[in-house]
């Protein structure tokens, strides 16, 4: 036991002697190692961070549609939304009014604003106090008094305010007002996880850490040719062969154990930089990004663990001896047979779960796992086959290929090591692409909403008047055409209605964008007929009937249940679709034929034609409509919307893979580098007697350009595999998304491109002829 | 070297006539310097008169040449005890160029011109003699070879002296 | 100092220095077609950067190279590296081999370099290899080869293009003396049977013994014996 601790001690050693070389390699292993850590690590603190996330936004909840608003008292607040978008960017508001001395305090937030003021994030702050935030300014005037704390937002980049208001009381109306006693949802909503969704997390995860295991593995690699050299100078002063490998092994550990305290290091940073920066509008809190201590510990455990058995491995085929290092002759001839075997078990482990991702099917997420890892470890697997097989075939061609086609037939297990940690991120990011491609359509809703006509809807809210506002828009920079008029409902009960139907009220104009009238006055009442799920109309409009406008419902805010007599000269009109694209049902009332008390139950709409060479059009809307008054609400229209949860996912595999891809980038380079190093001597030589530099520089692109070409195919073929029987999992058509495979390919390809042009003037420096002065 | 030992060397392998030594030695060691008969004939004379050899039998015709000799017992011994002693190592402790350069020093003259001259004389006889080298058999590849060898120590010890003139000018000049 | 009439290869007043270090310090040299010159001295002595200057690699600080009657300062980089891929050869004491190559292939490199088909190359190649005695490892790899061996295979693949000029960096240092004194017959006759000029630096004086001329290179000044004797 003493020996063995002796051994390695003198291999922890030998890591970092050797002069500058020396620590150079152990450095190079070190970062290495650490860049995986930190990956590791971030990737186990991600489920805290959404954690955290989850809680802090449910801490702060406070218009929870649906429930009954709370009776007025001393500790209630009433609560309007304020929501925005900023060019792109959603900006969470409310407005705020207590109703008394306890009113409860927003997290985050230590004194309510009084009306004027508001009380901002930091980021928001940022952005209405730079240049490109002076439109929002102008829409938020108010004086800011302070900044929310971190524990009232849900990432560093959240972008929210809270404002003080006045009068909110009389349009409570448990949605867009509502009166609350706490923040918070008390019983927050927990939907159960749809089986996809679990399927497409599991892979997202299993597809970005293979690729950083095989990382590892080669970066623990390192110089491993120099090394061998010296445990030969070791054997020649006597130690025996075991002796030899627990020094190596002792090395190894050395480069993980230091690899471990630099990916702390880079996590600790990475975690800094994280609090700094939003991608794809998701942010976090340094402090949220906490790994599990469980996971930090078998991480701490399994890197330098895994170390070591890497290069107990790679010793397994070299015979050190005291002259040199023997490599067993030819190693044997990589055999296919059990290469072959891993994908195949990884397709068997899958294969049960096919179409069982219908509405109540399940998925065995060990299975999974397993199935998705076997798969993607048997590219790692057949890579090497692969590579020995082709590249022996490979023959003719220039001197560039040539020199690059000879040094891959003599080390292809070299260059296919390298070419691993591609292969598997591409293969896993082509099967999820596909994935996400196939199951797109579920998660992505079709809005229906025709944006040729109108691009925007302004709700006009808070006692404003329609035509008043829809002038006002009317004249907005950028604005091109208003259609406005207010809508609500109308039933055949005061109370609980059975049957009811749409109240559309506005101008002949605006009524003929709704369905075809042949003539119109003010005071006439027209019911449409044939639009799409209405049949409740033609029952109620029948002249003489006496119906409720704005009904009221058990169990919510009372309506104000205003009678009305349906009209005899009533008339049956068709409906044409509306700006929307919608075609609209039931009643359309000119402003006369109104009654005056119901006129408030009715909400009013603008819906609006944008100028498309008006670069800010939308936000000058929104101005516009906040200016008139707190309640007025803008959205956007766009033609299609994507369910949060899947885009958020998505954002989680762009992120990883671009890490992944960096990484591997950077391992590659490290190797490609330590060759050149190697061959100094070499280079220098074939320059003096007058070999192009262009022809050694070709030649070294070969040389990755070649195992990555064969590395791409494979991670093609099997990530195609996997996407296929992945989407049948989900029972989805199987479809090949090409787009998203040639930018896989594309973006790997890139990669070696960018590492083989940034190993080049190194290369032409090792070319100078320094090189062969050797005494 | 010892002619005598050398004749008696190769009657060992069986008698001969003197014009067969003579043949015999030239053909192996005399490459610079065939023997002469007189050599051979009074060289054989001291041997049969030590006992070493003896005549074992005339041809007519007379004359010392027509002698077949053969090898005593004792010539056997004296040839196995020349071969076994070991040749004592020349020292070549008496240096002419180490003389002319040490003088060279004391005059104030340019020793190492002189050394610099010694090392082209030399090199210009290591040429010939590798020249000859290619161009002979086995024989005259190791004949030369020892030559090329002792000329190539000269050599080194010029490169060496030829290196620490300096040291040697202040010890000697002193 | 003029170069004499007839040189192929001539250099004055080279100087070169790597940082504080001096290699040259007005180096002189010259060499005729056919002309085998030694370059000897100690060690640190500036052969190598002569040889170096002279063939090309390494510009000098300052002194003229011609070759041929041009001034090498006068060429571009490319045309330097044109001329040694066509006039020069080069041996060097090891590591020059591209370990991937087969010998018959790293012999024909400096052919395919110039743009003659692999199969011709080769066939030149082989027909060196022939001369120096290799022909029977052409399909190994020089890991698998001798050193004696991989140095005859690097003098073919220096006399493959039939250069006008070898360049020899301690060509035998890797060697024992009888595969020294072999490979340093070889390249000698052969260079002379194509009447190519040999500049061999080296410190063994027996390896010198091959040259008809040497030239001694201490603290970076040269001597031309020959015109001292």
């Amino acid at each position: 036991m003493n020996q063995w601790g002796r051994d390695l001690a003198l291999g922890v050693r030998f890591a970092f002697a050797g002069g500058r070389e020396g620590w150079t390699r152990a450095l190079l292993t070190a970062v290495g190692v650490g860049l995986g850590v930190a990956l590791l690590l971030l990737t186990t603190a991600i489920p805290n961070a959404l954690a955290a996330r989850d809680d802090r936004s449910n801490a702060r909840t406070d218009i929870t549609y649906g429930s009954a608003t709370a009776p007025k008292a001393d500790d209630t607040l009433l609560v309007a939304d304020a929501d925005t978008r900023f060019r792109g960017e959603d900006v969470r508001g409310r407005t705020l009014e207590p109703e008394g001395p306890r009113a409860p305090l927003p997290p985050g937030v230590s004194e309510f604003p009084a009306a004027g003021e508001m009380v901002v994030s930091p980021a928001l702050k940022r952005l209405l106090e730079s240049d490109g935030g002076r439109l929002l300014r102008e829409r938020l005037p108010d004086r800011i008094v302070g900044t929310i704390g971190d524990s009232g937002l849900v990432g560093s980049a959240d972008l929210t305010f809270y404002r003080g208001g006045e009068g909110l009381e009389r349009y409570v109306d448990g949605s867009q007002v509502t009166r609350i006693d706490r923040f918070g949802d008390p019983n927050p909503y927990r939907e159960k996880t749809d089986p996809v969704l679990i399927l497409l997390i599991l892979v997202v995860f299993v597809a970005l850490l293979m690729p950083v295991a095989v990382f590892i593995a080669a970066a623990v690699r390192f110089g491993g040719e120099r090394r061998d050299r010296r445990l030969a100078a070791l054997r020649l002063v006597g130690s025996d062969g075991r002796m030899t490998r627990r020094i190596a092994a002792g090395e190894a550990l050395a480069g993980a154990l230091l690899g471990l305290v630099f990916g702390t290091v880079f996590f600790l940073i990475g975690r800094q930089i994280a609090g700094s920066v939003e991608l794809f509008r998701f942010s976090v809190f340094p402090h949220d990004l906490n790994p599990s201590p469980a996971l930090a510990l078998l991480v701490a455990v399994a890197v330098p663990a895994a170390a070591v058995l890497v290069t107990l491995l790679a010793l397994r085929g070299v015979v050190i001896e005291p002259l040199g290092v023997v490599r067993t002759a030819k190693p044997a001839r990589r055999r296919l047979w059990w290469r072959l075997l891993l994908p195949l078990a990884g397709l068997a482990m899958l294969y049960p779960m096919i179409r069982q991702g219908n509405d109540d099917g399940d998925f065995n997420q060990y299975l999974v796992i397993g199935g998705v890892m076997l798969l993607l470890v048997g590219v790692t697997a057949l890579l090497p086959w692969v590579v020995e097989t082709v590249v022996a075939r490979l023959g003719g061609g220039g001197i560039a290929w040539q020199l690059a086609v000879r040094r891959l037939q003599l080390s292809s297990g070299t260059a296919a090591r390298l070419v691993n940690g591609v292969a598997v991120a591409v293969a896993g990011a082509i099967a999820l692409q596909m994935l996400f491609a196939g199951v797109e359509d579920d998660y992505t809703k079709d809005t229906g909403y025709d944006v040729t006509k109108a691009q925007m809807q302004v709700t006009v809210g808070g006692g404003v008047e329609v035509d008043g506002a829809a002038e006002r828009l009317r004249r907005t920079e950028g604005v091109r055409r208003v259609v406005a008029h207010s809508e609500g409902w109308l039933g055949d009960k005061r109370l609980d209605p059975a049957k009811s139907a749409a109240v559309t009220v506005g101008d002949c104009t605006a009524l003929r964008e709704l369905a075809d009238l042949r003539s119109c006055r003010d005071g006439d009442v027209f019911a449409v007929r044939g639009a799409e799920y209405d049949t409740d109309t033609p029952q109620l409009a029948v002249p003489g009937k006496t119906l409720y406008l704005d009904p009221g419902y058990e169990g919510s805010a009372p309506g104000r249940e205003v009678a009305w007599k349906v009209p005899a000269e009533i008339r049956e009109v068709d409906s044409r679709k509306d700006l929307s694209g919608m075609e609209r049902g039931g009643f359309l009332l000119t402003p006369k034929a109104l009654p005056e008390a119901a006129a408030p139950a009715m909400v009013g709409r603008a819906y609006i034609g944008l100028d498309p060479s008006v670069s800010d059009a939308r936000e000058q809307v929104r101005n516009t409509a906040a200016a008139l008054g707190p309640l007025m609400y803008a959205s956007d229209w766009s033609a299609t919307e994507q369910s949060d949860r899947y885009a958020s996912i998505r954002t989680g595999l762009f992120v990883g893979a671009v890490c992944v891809l960096v990484l591997i980038g950077a391992s590659l380079l490290v190797s490609q580098l330590e060759q050149l190093r190697d061959r100094k001597k070499l280079l220098s030589a074939l320059v003096a007697f007058g070999t192009r530099r262009r022809t050694l520089s070709l030649s070294v692109l070969w040389q990755t350009a070649i195992p990555i070409t064969l590395g791409l195919l494979l991670a093609s073929t099997v990530g195609l595999t996997l996407g296929a029987v992945l989407l049948r999992m989900t029972a989805t058509p199987v479809r090949v998304d090409w787009g998203s495979l040639l930018s896989m390919t594309g973006a790997a390809a890139g990669v070696v491109l960018a590492v083989t042009l940034l190993s080049l003037p190194p290369l032409l420096r090792l070319m100078r002829p320094d090189g062969l002065r050797t005494e | 070297m010892s002619i005598g030992h050398t004749l008696l060397g190769l009657l060992e392998s069986g008698p001969r006539h003197g014009y067969d030594l003579k043949r015999a030695f030239d053909e192996k060691f005399g490459h610079d310097r065939p023997l002469h008969y007189g050599q051979v004939y009074s060289t054989m004379s001291r041997l049969l008169k030590n006992g070493l050899v003896e005549v074992d039998g005339i041809e007519p015709g007379g004359g010392p040449e027509r002698k077949r000799y053969a090898i005593t017992d004792a010539g056997v011994t004296d040839v196995q005890r020349w071969l076994a002693t070991p040749e004592k190592p020349e020292p070549y402790l008496q240096s002419t160029l180490y003389t002319k350069v040490v003088l060279a020093l004391l005059t104030r003259r340019d020793a190492a011109d002189i050394l610099d001259t010694q090392r082209a004389e030399h090199l210009r006889m290591m040429r010939i003699l590798t020249d000859r080298k290619r161009k002979g058999d086995l024989a005259d590849q190791l004949i030369c070879d020892h030559a090329l060898f002792h000329l190539e120590a000269d050599l080194r010890w010029l490169e060496l002296t030829a290196a620490r003139l300096d040291k040697l000018a202040e010890v000697v000049v002193k | 100092m003029t170069p004499p009439p007839g040189a192929l290869l001539a250099a004055e007043e080279l100087r070169k220095a790597y940082g504080p270090t001096v290699a040259l310090d007005g180096a002189d040299f010259s060499v005729h077609p056919g002309e085998v010159v030694a370059v000897m001295g100690p060690s640190g002595s500036g052969k190598s950067t002569l040889l170096h200057c002279l063939a090309g690699i390494v510009p000098p600080d300052s002194g003229s190279i011609t070759y041929a009657g041009r001034e090498l300062a006068t060429m571009s980089d490319a045309e330097r590296s044109q001329l040694r891929r066509s006039e020069f050869g080069f041996v060097f004491q090891f590591g020059q081999l591209v370990p991937e190559l087969t010998c018959v292939e790293n012999v024909a490199l400096p052919l395919r370099l110039n743009g003659t088909s692999r199969k011709e190359a080769e066939r030149t190649a082989l027909s060196w290899m022939e001369r120096l005695e290799v022909d029977d490892l052409r399909k190994k790899r020089p890991g698998e080869v001798s050193g004696g061996q991989g140095q005859r295979v690097a003098v073919a693949r220096a006399l493959v293009t039939s250069p006008r000029v070898v360049f020899a960096d301690e060509p035998t240092g890797a060697l024992d003396s009888l595969n020294g004194e072999r490979v340093m017959e070889l390249l000698t006759e052969a260079a002379r049977a194509t009447n190519a000029a040999v500049v061999l630096v080296t410190h063994e004086a027996r390896v010198a013994a091959y040259s008809d001329r040497e030239i001694v290179v201490r603290d970076g000044r040269s001597r031309d014996m020959e015109r001292i004797v």
